[in-house]
């Protein structure tokens, strides 16, 4: 009986601590894929040529292809060019 | 970390589909097949008709995700959600569980023949080697690896579609919000003027 309701305890506790897990939120990059899928990491492109008209950053560095493209993202308010010039 | 998030300011949009064409232009998008379309909201009511352009919003937790048979789409790091064409089936599961009506099939043949799905790639292009014709081919441009943001909002006339990382332009918006007073009812208040005072209360009728 004594067993029995020790059994029961461990699988109930093992539940209990399930509920207490949590899901991934941040996607995380393996060996040249994600999820299962193929892909490569826009950082780790070289930037196109002058001609192209694209940001440039440093190959394999995420933190100025994200400055570069936040850089260009603000071009798109035009509130800089009209009140703050 | 950057979340690649639109923001359409229903305001500004003037229902113009500059965004519509640069989408179709940029990634040859074929006959049929809308990656992006101009909705208006309260049609022919003076006063209340507002528009917006409606595409893939890239959701953090996707239903489209959450619901294909053969677990075609994934997520990048910078919060695109794209899909393998390679590995879809055409089934439409993506279509109806999609709250924005995003997925597309392409019509073929003389009997309607469903294709493989296609949906907005936030310009970030698929599984193919990025910058290469085969990725061209199947999912249009990668303007995210040649670091550029998506073609309808850098191409948006009146910069009513913004694009890019979802803080820096909920700042563009709030900053336009906070001269013109108005327009935190649409994206809520917290988007237009930012978290503010602890305890400060948003006014009536503002979304939170």
């Amino acid at each position: 009986m004594n067993r029995a309701a020790l059994g029961a305890a461990v699988i109930a506790a093992a539940f209990l601590a399930a509920g207490c897990g949590e899901a991934q939120q941040v996607t995380v990059y393996k060996q040249g894929k994600y999820q299962g899928k193929p892909d490569t990491q826009a950082w780790n492109n070289a930037p196109p040529a002058a001609e192209l008209r694209g940001s440039a950053w440093n190959k394999g560095d995420r933190s100025s292809w994200e400055t570069a493209i936040n850089q260009r993202a603000m071009g798109q308010n035009e509130d800089n060019r009209i009140y703050k010039q | 970390m950057a979340r690649m998030k639109f923001l359409c300011d229903a305001e500004r949009c003037i229902e113009c589909n500059g965004c519509v064409t640069a989408c179709k232009n940029e990634n040859e998008v074929p006959w049929g097949v809308n990656r992006r379309r101009v909705v208006t909201i309260n049609d022919g009511v003076v006063g209340a008709e507002k528009s917006i352009s409606v595409a893939c919003m890239h959701c953090s937790d996707a239903p489209c995700m959450a619901v294909c048979p053969v677990d075609c789409f994934y997520k990048t790091e910078d919060g695109v959600v794209l899909h393998d064409k390679d590995l879809c089936i055409g089934c439409g599961y993506c279509f109806y569980a999609c709250p924005f009506g995003a997925p597309q099939f392409p019509q073929a043949g003389a009997f309607g023949l469903r294709g493989k799905m296609d949906k907005c790639t936030f310009c970030a292009g698929g599984p193919e080697a990025d910058r290469t014709e085969a990725e061209f081919k199947k999912y249009g441009r990668n303007r995210l690896a040649e670091g550029k943001l998506p073609a309808c909002a850098e191409m948006c006339s009146t910069k009513a579609l913004l694009g890019g990382d979802g803080d820096v332009i909920a700042d563009i918006y709030r900053e336009r919000v906070l001269r013109r007073g108005k327009g935190s009812e649409v994206w809520g208040w917290g988007t237009a003027y930012g978290p503010g005072k602890a305890g400060a209360q948003p006014p009536a009728g503002g979304k939170s």
